[in-house]
């Protein structure tokens, strides 16, 4: 199975994940600083930025793409609840 | 001289306070006390093309707030409004001062809309003028330049600093904050207020410990003169010496004494010693594991809050309860409800405890432990009455299982 390599900047922290694996599922056990509210892409509390990386990350829902904007997130940011990695380095930290 | 007449406070030169005094508070946001009430500070800074707002009162105060700001400038001549921070102490005057200066553009962190429409909920719409900002973004106010600083989660996600370069003065919002009520204003009169300033820090800074040391990292290399903070005394007097007493606060205090050594505690209840011998053999097994320091406590011997300091340090405990009653007892729970006070997201948590007939108490455990985002790799271990050989093995594996899950890196499967 293909594999991601996600660091956590905030804890510096990097770690080998499968292909699909969403940001959330592995955030939380480094104890990076993201912060979850619905778990579900409906509050926007789980904010991340993306430092480098983003295009390997699946690429936004309609559904998210609109909470992103509804709550102002400037570019390069995703939700972490959402986010699923793809592939290649990816370096995220709590916005 | 105690005056608490309605006039704003110049604390530099075309800067000044227009917060208001709220001797009569005695208890906030339901978790802090207060020994003489607390001040809702917020600030105008004047230059020679605008006149910004930083923060307002709660909202039962927008009286005082608006005689003190009508002392100095017009609403006419506000030309920015910068929210530090949406807590009601805080935004409770912002959507009047938005009806009589609507010309002003809102400043407010990048995690600050959603909230704000969320507070405004009712009656009101949206400000027409808003601008998120984040650390690099600045406004300028002719002469006077308000710079901003991300500073999220000290103590809700929207909260940030601002900081006017040219004077050296830095308004933190709640951070460097007290819930301390004196006129006198100023850290240099007001006097011994440390007990405040310390309390606030341990009630509403402390679980944010890590945001702290990095909000800590933005603001250390400024030219400081006055630190105005959202609460309590402006500190013009050594300003440099709070900011150093918040780095030791935020700093984890074991890192010498434990010596790279990761940390494990072992806490216990036990009315006829079933669980305490389960515990014992938890602590035997997690030791034959290297690289990893274990101690064991009997949460009968103190105050559970006591633990919460070992905890905060630690980077994994393991709690042991008889079930009582179909349930964990209750200093199992008190100690678990006292962990608000602390970041505890990532750490490593595990139950275990021996049962008569039903043994609800080890999944409560967990499932609690859960919740307050502790990771929980490895299952809850319960034991019928009194543990058997193969049980006491199976303890000493469980041990070792939470010991080498600490000291290897986190993985997917933990
Ligand atoms: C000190 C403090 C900490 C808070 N922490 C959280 C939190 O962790 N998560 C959350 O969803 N809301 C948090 N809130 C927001 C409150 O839940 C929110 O303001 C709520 O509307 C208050 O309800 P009340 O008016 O009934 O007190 C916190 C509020 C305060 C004052
Ligand atoms: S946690 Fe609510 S959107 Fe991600
Ligand atoms: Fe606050
Ligand atoms: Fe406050």
């Amino acid at each position: 199975m293909p594999k991601a390599k996600v660091t956590f900047a905030d804890v510096d922290v990097t770690l080998t994940v499968p292909a699909g694996t969403r940001l959330i599922e592995v955030s939380e056990k480094v104890g990076a600083g993201i912060t979850y509210g619905c778990r579900e892409g409906e509050c926007a509390t789980c904010l991340t930025k993306v430092v480098s990386g983003a295009e390997h990350l699946a690429a936004p829902s309609v559904l998210e793409d609109q909470v992103l904007k509804d709550s102002f997130a400037p570019r390069g940011h995703r939700l972490a609840c959402q986010a699923q990695v793809l592939g290649g380095e990816i370096v995220v930290k709590p916005a | 001289m105690v005056s608490s007449s309605s006039r704003a406070i110049e604390i530099a030169p075309g800067i000044h306070w227009v917060g208001a005094f709220d001797s009569d508070l005695r208890s906030f946001d339901l978790i802090l006390r207060t020994a003489n009430g607390t001040s809702y500070n917020a600030y105008t800074v004047r230059g020679e093309t605008g006149v910004a707002v930083i923060d307002t009162v709660k909202e039962s105060f927008a009286g005082d707030f608006f005689a003190r700001l009508e002392s100095v400038c017009n609403y006419g001549e506000i030309t920015t409004v910068v929210v530090n921070h949406l807590e009601p102490d805080h935004s409770g005057a912002l959507p009047e001062l938005l009806r009589r200066a609507p010309q002003a553009e809102v400043c407010l962190s990048i995690r600050a809309p959603l909230m704000l429409k969320a507070l405004l909920r009712s009656a009101e719409t949206m400000p027409r003028g808003f601008r998120t900002v984040t650390t690099g973004d600045s406004v300028d106010l002719g002469g006077r330049t308000l710079a901003f600083l991300h500073t999220p989660y000290l103590h809700w996600p929207d909260t940030q600093c601002t900081y006017l370069g040219e004077l050296g003065i830095l308004f933190s919002g709640d951070v460097f904050g007290c819930h301390f009520c004196d006129p006198r204003l100023f850290n240099d009169r007001v006097g011994d207020f440390r007990f405040s300033f310390e309390y606030y820090y341990g009630h509403i800074m402390r679980p944010f410990r890590t945001h702290v040391a990095k909000a800590l990292d933005l603001i250390e290399p400024l030219d400081l003169s006055i630190v105005a903070p959202a609460h309590g005394p402006v500190l013009r007097h050594g300003p440099r010496d709070y900011i150093k007493r918040y780095r030791e606060l935020a700093t984890a205090r074991l890192i010498n004494e434990a010596g790279g050594e990761k940390t494990l505690l072992v806490f216990y209840l036990s009315a006829y010693g079933n669980t305490r011998r389960m515990a014992d053999a938890v602590r035997a097994g997690a030791e034959t594991v290297d690289g990893l320091r274990v101690s064991l406590y009997d949460l009968e011997g103190v105050e559970p809050s006591s633990f919460v300091d070992l905890i905060e340090e630690a980077d994994g405990f393991a709690l042991g309860s008889p079930t009582i009653n179909g349930d964990g007892v209750k200093p199992v729970w008190d100690l678990l409800s006292s962990l608000t006070a602390i970041g505890v997201t990532g750490k490593l948590g595990a139950a275990f405890g021996s049962y008569g007939w039903s043994g609800e108490a080890v999944e409560m455990i967990e499932h609690r432990l859960r919740g307050l985002k502790f990771r929980v790799p490895v299952s809850g271990l319960k034991v019928k009455l009194a543990p058997t050989d193969a049980e006491l093995t199976q303890c000493r594996d469980f041990g070792r299982q939470l010991a080498e899950t600490l000291t290897r890196p986190v993985s997917l499967n933990d």
